[in-house]
């Protein structure tokens, strides 16, 4: 299939050209009247939709960047190579679409540069902040390496191919530190937080949810990329994410449970209250059911089945986030906050961006086409038989 | 060490006992910072910094912010926004702030407001009269109280003050100082006829400062920074050694 083919405007462009319109004008009204002229932001609710889904699943969701980078090209786990590219995108844009969504949360949008000047160590803000601008400047540096490629700069691109090793290395360490310090935002409010989410090691949490929640991803884009492109899934490469996430998925929530049980709030889960039914909510679809699903090697082996279970470790991403950016504060602060239409609308805009850009790229760069550097030689492992597209292997 | 509110610093004390609900500390404050208003609002806001509340039975409850020792918001504010002075009172430069509103998330009081309906919006919260503290002019509101509910003075004084207020009338207060040890102590202390939860205030805040908690996973970085650099060389290392000796191995056999 050629770009600029055809286009033919189905369903969901239009829905997502009436968000755009409906954004723009929301994008005045904020500028023009404040922050609460469109949000149900309030001073008990501080923190809303733009902050628990944008900045919080953005970043987290985003994670698969730096997972399957370290994987490849740190444990050398070559197999993975032909998703790295569609998984660097998906980082790349998520935290950009992050930057651009923190331009409508943000009071003084324009002020956003200050943390680079005004030094303060001891606020997790602060090191969040370097770690997003540090981490969009590898992942653009990762990502110009397909730039290149296309332009046919060779020069360039062998300076990035030299480069490339030491800023997954960075990377993985800058990632490590800001999905884990997104948990320690809320470190600080043991009095607000409830039980089931409050945690000192809330870092861990975020951190081990985040890998999860990026390899779910994976599957996710993938599926998005090869519908783009016209072409099949590497169902043998799938299957072994969904076997990831599912160890993922084990490794987060023992760690979860045991905590919990260590902290001996392990009865909340069943009180029956509001924040026991969202935290059910949220297990039951992000954890327990993919579980059970990535166990059974018919759902691994079926792409529609492994999509499914890896949009539900998505949804319960997401929810969980929401969980302890929002429900779970709400007992403490009284009252509840929904977020308004407006908000709803530039966070549509922002995931309809995404999606939009994610496919030109893959459209428009050499995503699969991967070119292998001369001196690697031929994965030691048989070629799985199953092989719908062909793995980029040169021996 | 354990963390030690400074004795000297500017600290007021505020009596249930001796409030009579006339708000007049409310107006003077509204006054004092040129905001409009009656002073009877129940609620704090942008224009609002503190507020009397009827409780009932004849009590009324002063809200306004706690100053404390070791503020959540300075800890918080990615700019160092807020300024725990010397002096005593939490002090907000507005030309720093971004507008991230993590301090309004990590005060324990509820204390910092925003200005939801301005295109350049800051954070609002009580300056504690820093300007008039530092030319040691009292606060707007203890000057105005006709009943010395509120007054000022050194942290130390005003502890000193509240436990001659308990042993002297052991019936009429709640044995217990509000702001004496919560999260680390505070510049603002309570004194009520009845336990602080009866009259809607925070209590199990604990006495360990709040930024402590966060400190404990941030003070982290350095050695996840160094524990990551050296790991992951170490295993990129061994991977593609590994890979290395493989296929020189190939090489030979054929």
């Amino acid at each position: 299939m050629r770009p600029n083919e055809r286009f033919r405007p189905g369903f969901w462009t239009w829905f997502f050209a009436l968000i755009l319109a409906a954004a723009s004008v929301v994008t005045v009204l904020r500028y023009w009247k404040g922050l609460g002229a469109v949000a149900n932001l309030s001073d008990r609710f501080p923190w809303g939709l733009w902050v628990g889904f944008d900045v919080l699943c953005g970043v987290g969701l985003a994670a698969g960047g730096f997972t399957i980078t370290t994987a490849v090209y740190v444990f050398n786990l070559k197999r993975f190579r032909p998703i790295v590219r569609p998984t660097i995108i998906t980082a790349f844009l998520g935290y950009i679409l992050v930057a651009v969504g923190l331009m409508y949360d943000l009071g003084k949008p324009w002020n956003i540069w200050h943390p680079m000047v005004m030094w303060n160590p001891r606020s997790a803000m602060f090191e969040v902040s370097w770690c997003v601008m540090l981490y969009l400047t590898v992942l653009a540096l990762e990502f110009s390496g397909m730039v290149f490629e296309r332009l046919g700069w060779k020069r360039a691109v062998a300076i990035q191919h030299a480069a490339t090793v030491p800023l997954v290395i960075a990377g993985a360490i800058i990632s490590t530190l800001h999905q884990s310090s997104l948990g320690t935002f809320y470190l600080i409010t043991p009095g607000k937080l409830h039980a089931l989410w409050y945690t000192p090691l809330l870092p861990w949490m975020f951190y081990l949810s985040a890998i999860a929640g990026g390899l779910a991803m994976m599957i996710v884009e993938s599926r998005l990329s090869s519908r783009a492109l016209g072409r099949g899934l590497e169902m043998p490469l799938l299957m072994s994410i969904g076997k990831a996430l599912f160890v993922a998925l084990g490794v987060y929530v023992t760690a979860r449970l045991a905590d919990m049980a260590g902290r001996g709030v392990l009865g909340e889960i069943f009180t029956g209250s509001r924040e026991a039914r969202f935290f059910q909510l949220e297990m039951a679809i992000g954890v327990i059911l993919p579980m059970a699903l990535l166990a059974l090697p018919a759902v691994r082996r079926n792409s529609g089945r492994l999509y499914g279970a890896a949009l539900l470790v998505v949804a319960g991403f997401v929810v969980n986030r929401l969980n302890v950016s929002i429900t779970g504060l709400e007992g403490a602060q009284g009252g509840h906050y929904v977020p308004s239409i407006a908000e709803g609308i530039i966070t549509l805009m922002l995931v309809g961006i995404g999606i939009a850009a994610f496919g030109l790229a893959v459209r428009f760069l050499p995503v699969m086409g991967e070119v292998e550097e001369p001196e690697l030689v031929a994965s030691t492992e048989p070629l799985p038989t199953r092989v719908l597209a062909p793995v980029p292997v040169r021996s | 060490m354990a963390f030690m509110p400074n004795p000297k610093s500017r600290a007021l004390l505020f009596d249930v006992t001796r409030c009579i609900g006339c708000h007049a500390c409310a107006q003077a404050c509204k006054e004092s910072h040129g905001f409009t208003g009656t002073g009877e609002e129940t609620e704090l806001d942008a224009s609002t910094y503190t507020v009397v509340l009827d409780k009932g039975d004849d009590r009324y409850l002063r809200r306004m912010c706690m100053h404390c020792a070791d503020p959540s918001c300075a800890s918080a504010c990615p700019v160092g926004a807020f300024t725990k002075t010397e002096l005593g009172p939490v002090v907000y430069d507005g030309s720093k702030c971004l507008g991230c509103r993590y301090c309004m998330v990590a005060c324990p009081f509820n204390v910092p407001r925003y200005e939801w309906s301005k295109p350049v919006p800051v954070v609002r919260k009580c300056d504690g009269c820093f300007e008039r503290q530092r030319e040691g002019t009292p606060t707007a509101c203890t000057e105005a109280c006709p009943a010395e509910a509120t007054v000022g003075g050194t942290r130390e004084e005003m502890l000193a003050e509240a436990r001659k207020r308990i042993a002297e009338n052991p019936g009429t207060y709640h044995p217990e100082i509000y702001g004496e040890h919560e999260v680390g102590g505070t510049n603002v202390f309570v004194l009520s006829p009845v336990p602080f939860e009866q009259l809607g205030m925070k209590v199990g805040l604990g006495t360990e400062p709040l930024p402590n908690l966060t400190w404990a996973a941030l003070s982290k970085i350095p050695k996840v920074v160094g524990v990551g650099a050296v790991g992951l060389s170490a295993i990129y290392w061994i991977t593609h050694r590994r890979q290395d000796v493989a296929a020189a191995e190939r090489g030979e056999k054929e």
